[in-house]
């Protein structure tokens, strides 16, 4: 079998670890936003839904565990968005010519990046977890060690399977553009919504039914779900909302990401076919 | 002769901009080839053509006997290619360039070390290996990049303007360095704008502008057809050694100079030299002094495409120097 993949993905580690800023922002960003936002407005959406009236007996879901599993959710689609941003500077460098006119099949490159991507992705998934739980997030409240690890799996796949598909968005953007102005313009646009359309931080339940529909085919609503699935449970109150996810819920949320991936894959496996580098970039 | 690269009636266009227009030549196994030309003259777009980097628009081309249409990746997996813009990742050590080239290649590890070891010694870069490559000079990194293009022991190796921006003892060694590889059995194919880096290195040249080949041959070959050797003698006799050379038919013309004779040919000097020498002596012309100027590429160049190459001089340099980007 033909490993150039995990080459690009030895070469693209490399530079992360290398690149000490980067590295650092990669890492420490998503804790900010647990550390600030998330105990911030914890407090307040927490006084707010104390005066929402629950079922007897049910407890809900404090905000800070509820948010959390939106803020992995987000950290996973900026890094995947921007993962593909690497490959400019290939580009920039001219490795991405050097790569072209070796025998390696051109579809590796875009699968050593992905890999990266969603490596580092992972990575801050577990890191906001660990820190999470020390600043009080309760996560696997309850759950035996079985099930916390099923749930880890769980969480692992659907952070994944979601990274991938934007990666190959990102990588299949990127490699169609020349300048870092453009590729960043793009990819804030298309943030924005895809962000403030989701359930990361609050209910969709409240929203006009324009911006549902919205919410509907963003792909971050069903990742957040898979998280919040695994790492809550499958019926909780969270915001003045009953919350109730099946096992079908579930899988057709990760069948919904893995078709996003394919068509996102198509458009990069396309864009990387085609790439010629003598035409757009060098000399 | 082996032809190793095969080239027919080969065109590309950017837009409606005819950058290679019509071109045909074979390079010799084990030969260094040379394409020289002005800038813009389309050595690039040959080059990126012969290596798949762009499309063949028209034309047929065979690199190794593979068709670089139909065969991409056996072309690929036959070449080395050294580009005309530095292609270098600075954050990656010397090493770790190398192993990253010789992965992508699907070298297996044991092989890829020792050619790694091999290289470095080569590129005389065995004391940098763990240098970041942003730390090493442009001549180490030109080295690096040549080195790195030959690991892979590729039957053909392009270079690209492989000297342009470095100084004379640099330049030098590189050519050294390329003498090696090419001895070692490597069939080299060269664009440089430097005459001096064309006549000192090649085999044959090829004069390329315009997107077309002028002339091509071997650098005496390149020479003798513009038929202008000169030869500069002294002699008191000037009158009479000046009517007795010009009934040679092989004389274009004779001319006074500050201290003696010009005399152009028509022919080889070579040749024509001793039979002049003797004449003249047996006519009782003492010769004081006699030499023979051979026309340089220089001269060739010129006689060719009617101009210097616009790289040269001081605003030449300027342009050389922006074109390899610095970091
Ligand atoms: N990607 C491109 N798009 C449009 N025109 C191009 C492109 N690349 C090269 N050209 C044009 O094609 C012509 C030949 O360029 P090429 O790079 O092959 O020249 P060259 O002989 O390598 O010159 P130099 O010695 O300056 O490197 C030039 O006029 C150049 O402007
Ligand atoms: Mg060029």
């Amino acid at each position: 079998m033909n490993t150039a993949f995990l080459t690009v993905y030895w070469r693209d580690m490399i530079r992360f670890r290398r690149f000490k800023p980067m590295l650092f922002s990669t890492l420490v960003q998503p804790i900010l936003w647990m550390a600030f936002f998330g105990i911030g407005m914890s407090s307040n959406f927490d006084r707010f839904s104390q005066f929402v009236k629950l079922p007897p007996g049910i407890e809900s879901v404090d905000y800070l565990t509820f948010m959390a599993a939106g803020v992995i959710a987000m950290t996973t689609l900026f890094t995947s968005l921007f993962g593909g941003i690497s490959l400019l500077f290939d580009k920039r460098w001219g490795i991405m010519k050097e790569m072209l006119a070796s025998p390696m099949p051109r579809t590796h490159i875009l699968w050593g990046i992905s890999l990266s991507g969603v490596t580092k992705a992972l990575i801050q998934a577990a890191l906001i977890m660990s820190f999470g739980l020390l600043i009080g997030v309760k996560f696997f409240s309850g759950y035996s060690a079985v099930e916390v690890l099923i749930s880890l799996l769980g969480i692992a796949i659907f952070v994944t399977v979601f990274s991938l598909g934007f990666l190959f968005l990102s990588a299949g953007i990127t490699m169609r553009l020349e300048s870092m102005e453009g590729v960043q313009g793009i990819m804030t646009l298309l943030t924005m919504p895809l962000f403030f359309s989701s359930s990361a931080l609050y209910p969709v339940e409240g929203f006009p039914s324009w911006l549902r529909a919205i919410s509907v085919v963003n792909p971050l609503t069903y990742l957040v779900k898979g998280i919040r699935y695994f790492a809550i449970g499958e019926d909780f109150f969270a915001m003045g909302t009953h919350y109730t996810y099946s096992i079908y819920d579930v899988l057709l949320s990760l069948g919904f990401l893995t078709i996003f991936a394919l068509l996102t894959y198509l458009f990069a496996w396309v864009t990387f076919r085609r790439a010629c580098p003598g035409e757009g970039f060098g000399d | 002769m082996n032809a190793i690269i095969e080239v027919e009636d080969l065109h590309h266009s950017y837009g409606d901009f005819t950058a290679v227009n019509g071109i045909s030549f074979r390079v010799h196994t084990g030969e260094i080839f040379s394409f020289l030309g002005p800038n813009g003259a389309g050595k690039s777009t040959t080059i990126n053509i012969l290596t798949t980097l762009l499309p063949l628009q028209r034309g047929r081309v065979r690199v190794n006997g593979y068709d670089v249409r139909k065969e991409k990746k056996r072309v690929r997996e036959s070449i080395g290619i050294v580009f005309q813009d530095e292609v270098l990742d600075g954050d990656l050590t010397v090493w770790e360039t190398l192993e990253f080239h010789g992965r992508i290649y699907g070298m297996p590890r044991a092989e890829r070390r020792e050619r790694i070891e091999e290289m470095l010694k080569l590129a005389d870069l065995e004391e940098k290996t763990e240098e970041r490559v942003k730390y090493l000079s442009g001549g180490m990194r030109r080295r690096l990049e040549i080195a790195r293009g030959l690991m892979t022991r590729p039957a053909v190796l392009f270079l690209d303007e492989p000297t342009l921006g470095l100084d004379p003892q640099t330049r030098y060694r590189i050519w050294k360095y390329i003498e090696k590889v090419n001895r070692e059995g490597t069939t080299i194919f060269l664009t440089t704008h430097y005459m001096e880096e064309a006549d000192s290195l090649s085999s044959r040249i090829s004069i390329i502008d315009h997107g077309k080949i002028v002339i091509t041959g071997t650098s005496e070959e390149l020479k003798n057809s513009i038929g202008k050797d000169l030869i500069y003698l002294e002699t008191v006799n000037k009158e009479k050694a000046s009517q007795i050379i010009g009934s040679f038919s092989e004389v274009r013309g004779v001319r006074d100079s500050l201290r003696g004779l010009e005399v152009s040919l028509e022919a080889d000097g070579q040749r024509f030299l001793p039979r002049l020498i003797v004449s003249l002596e047996k006519e009782g012309v003492e010769i004081t002094s006699i030499s023979l100027k051979k026309p340089t590429l220089d001269d060739v160049f010129l006689h060719y495409t009617g101009r210097e190459l616009r790289d040269e001089g001081p605003q030449g340099k300027k342009v050389a120097m922006r074109r390899r980007r610095g970091r």
